[in-house]
């Protein structure tokens, strides 16, 4: 019996050897062929990672040839935020935050396919897009001063205004922010609610007990527990975490708003030509809505007597070739992923269970804040 | 065997040891107190049961679950390219049989076990109008046709069943991610691997690989040599020190500043990199601890008859090593099996990352439960399955007898 056990083993032990070797010659292979196939926007990639060094880029050399050299645009998104980003029963990705991932490869290729979408959590994401794994970040992401300086990130209009709220529940009493002295209040890790939080207890000398989890999931799962008094994070995940509540009439958002979170797309500092595509990737969302502009219309208003409509769907001017792109880039935008509202709508309207109220999100001609320079 | 029986195994008399009645008086209703904590324990267990079954059936929400078999078990692989995972199974259904008619010759009622799983999960798929059914019927046949060849030419298939084995893995990950831009077998970028496929190649990889990795390590340790030893050891307490998850953010997050720009290695190479790393420092250990059992006669006999060190390590030592520390290396190997899901926290999507999108689709929100207690039940079958084995080599084996 040994002998043969030995031989065996003999036997095994060169075999695993030998696919350790196999399989370290693959992982070697990988990135050469991902050099070979992007070799020459390669050089171009390292400048942009290095911004000090050379700030100015001439056309075509930036992240939009790389990018287009690709074939396909690296998004970091959410995958587990209702409404916002989510995995459907086909495996596709959808959400408010992926249709702007969508509207960007429309512009960029006229196909609003092309996008590989990276998950990430929210610890990762700004690393992620400084070593330049990403080439847009779409993820909820709050701007800030200090991300937009110390991060070397840059950011894209904002996409949804939100502001941190406070849920608690209806029996508990709990109606101002002092009413919350001495309560325990849940809230996730790494993000800027647990500093907003923080701040706003320590401005109105309220003591409170922070429970922190790493994921939204076990934060509101502690909350419904009974683990803590209160829970918080933006007002839209409020909404959207209690609508799963197994009671929800049981719960209320507070009539406090902690902060202002504008969330938007980021884009890695140094390249303009990239961060004014994705700035007016947005603006083309917006003024389609402003200038009535749907995807169901868009074909028949590229003849529209408007001439900022005209010259948002490329019928006029070259607008498009300004940014580094085919004239017809909003037109794609609005035809494949639809203007602001449509977006809006479709993720986080009246007709899914969030029932979002646009509120700030509105265009400006309707009070809200969202506003596109002009399109000429 | 002992040769004398012991009093307290002489067998009652049939009539208190035959029926079921007697046995309950005996041990349920011996006394008072007995009877009063049976009807109490009783009457939680069934509370439970009933708790746990009407929620199976009534309450729960099984579509989060069954809209989504896809995701769970492949993720994002593209339905088009379905049949290269299905002819995978096939393949391992063939080999399985064929192994199982040579070496173990008999069916068992594991093999029936093993045999009826893909007709229920065949049945569960029509009752769910799924057209795949049949794919796992074509399982079944496989691993049966596989066995009666294997028991009809043992000697013919061995060596062939040996080859296929030892090819399977490379197999595996050359069929999965296929080669080429279009056309037959085309690349499918690791970021589309996801849900069950990519937590079990995790699984195995780490497994396969962190086992010599391991074994060297343990042997370093032991070493003479100055320069191995201390090395050796550094790596061991180095990473056993550290938490899994500090080496995947680790690998997700450092790595990419001391690469070259331009240069990215392929996030799922990063994880499969780090849990090895993780899972060969524990092993060295395990194993080391299986050395250390090996008695000193056992290296004098080895010196005696000539052996040079290398001989006999591999010939005298290792195997009697390994084959103590089998159950050891096993609960690692289910340990390794279940971190794989901290990946999740790193954004693959995995079993687990898979379960997270899954419910954040508004469809099905609030299905937490359903979802997690599925996904738990899956990793359990697999953990259960790996324990199983384990029991059934170390019979085979004969560890712990001597």
């Amino acid at each position: 019996m040994s002998r043969k056990l030995l031989v065996l083993f003999l036997v095994l032990l060169l075999a695993v050897m030998a696919l350790a070797a196999c399989g370290g010659a693959k992982e070697t292979a990988a990135p050469t062929e991902a050099a070979a196939v992007t070799s020459a926007p390669t050089a171009t990639e390292a400048t942009a990672a290095q911004p000090t060094e050379k700030p100015a880029m001439q056309e075509g050399e930036g992240m939009l040839a790389t990018v287009k050299a690709r074939g396909k645009i690296i998004c970091g998104v959410n995958q587990a935020v209702p409404g916002f980003g989510f995995l459907q029963s086909d495996g596709s990705f959808a959400g408010f935050d992926i249709d702007f991932c969508k509207a960007l490869a429309a512009a960029v290729f006229g196909d609003a396919t092309k996008v590989e979408y990276r998950p990430l959590n929210a610890k990762q994401r700004f690393t992620a897009l400084q070593a330049g794994e990403i080439d847009v970040l779409i993820r909820n992401t709050t701007w800030t001063l200090t991300r937009d300086t110390e991060l070397g990130a840059n950011f894209a209009p904002t996409t949804f205004y939100d502001g941190q709220g406070i849920t608690v529940r209806k029996d508990s009493g709990i109606k101002t922010l002092q009413d919350l002295q001495g309560a325990s209040i849940c809230v996730s890790s790494g993000t800027t609610t647990e500093l907003n939080l923080a701040d706003q207890m320590a401005a109105n000398g309220i003591e409170y007990t922070p429970v922190v989890f790493e994921t939204a999931d076990e934060t509101t799962g502690a909350y419904l527990d009974g683990r803590c008094d209160a829970y918080t994070t933006d007002k839209s995940g409020l909404v959207a975490r209690m609508s799963m509540f197994p009671h929800p009439e049981e719960h209320m958002i507070m009539d406090v708003t902690l902060s202002k979170e504008p969330l938007g797309p980021v884009v890695r500092q140094g390249d303009d030509q990239w961060f004014d595509i994705v700035k007016w990737m947005v603006f083309a969302t917006f003024q389609a809505e402003e200038s009535g502009v749907t995807s169901q219309n868009v074909d028949d208003m590229k003849n529209a007597d408007d001439p900022n409509v005209r010259k948002l769907l490329g019928t006029e001017g070259d607008m498009g070739a300004k940014l580094g792109l085919d004239n017809d880039w909003a037109y794609n935008i609005i035809k494949q992923v639809g203007n602001y509202a449509e977006i809006y709508n479709r993720n986080l309207g009246p007709d899914t269970v969030f029932n979002l109220a646009r509120g700030m999100n509105s265009s400006y001609v309707d009070g809200g804040l969202l506003y596109s320079p002009p399109f000429r | 065997m002992t040769s004398l029986t012991p009093a307290k195994d002489i067998l009652p008399p049939p009539t208190e040891r035959s029926t079921v009645l007697g046995w309950m008086k005996k041990n349920l209703f011996g006394s008072i107190g007995d009877t009063i904590l049976t009807f109490v324990a009783g009457g939680l267990l069934l509370w439970l049961i009933f708790a746990i079954v009407n929620w199976i059936l009534t309450k729960a929400q099984w579509a989060a679950v069954t809209d989504n078999l896809q995701l769970y078990m492949k993720g994002q692989y593209p339905a088009s390219e379905d049949w290269r995972l299905w002819l995978l199974m096939f393949l391992l259904a063939l080999i399985v049989g064929m192994a199982w008619g040579i070496f173990l010759k008999r069916a068992e009622a594991v093999g029936w076990v093993l045999l009826i799983i893909p007709v229920v999960l065949a049945v569960w798929l029509i009752t769910l109008h799924r057209e795949s059914w049949w794919r796992f019927l074509v399982v079944d046949i496989l691993a049966m046709l596989g066995y009666f060849l294997g028991k009809r030419y043992p000697k013919k298939l061995a060596r062939p069943t040996y080859i296929l084995l030892l090819l399977y893995m490379p197999l595996v990950i050359l069929v999965v991610r296929g080669f080429g831009e279009n056309g037959f077998m085309k690349l499918v970028g690791t970021n589309l691997w996801g849900g069950l496929l990519l937590s079990l190649l995790l699984a195995v990889f780490g497994i396969v690989f962190s086992f010599p990795i391991g074994v060297l390590l343990a042997l370093g340790r032991q070493s003479k040599m100055p320069a191995l030893k201390t090395l050796s050891v550094i790596y061991i307490e180095l990473i056993r020190g550290v938490p899994l998850i500090t080496l995947l953010f680790m690998g997700q997050l450092m790595l990419p500043f001391f690469l070259p720009a331009g240069i990215t290695i392929d996030r799922v190479i990063r994880a499969v990199v780090a849990i090895i790393m993780f899972a060969a420092a524990y092993m060295a250990e395990n194993v080391r601890g299986g050395l250390q059992s090996i008695p000193k006669g056992q290296y004098e006999a080895a010196d005696v008859i000539g052996l040079s060190g290398w001989q006999k390590m591999v010939f005298i030592i290792l195997p009697q090593a390994l084959r103590a520390v089998i159950p050891v290396l096993v609960g690692q190997f289910i340990g390794l099996f279940k971190d794989t899901s901290l990946v999740a926290l790193v954004g693959l999507l995995d079993l687990l990352g898979i379960a997270r999108g899954i419910l954040a689709n508004p469809s099905y929100i609030g299905r937490q439960l359903e979802v997690f207690a599925f996904i738990a039940m899956i990793y359990w079958v697999f953990s259960y399955g790996m324990s199983y084995a384990s029991g059934r080599l170390e019979t085979t084996l004969g560890v712990g007898e001597r």
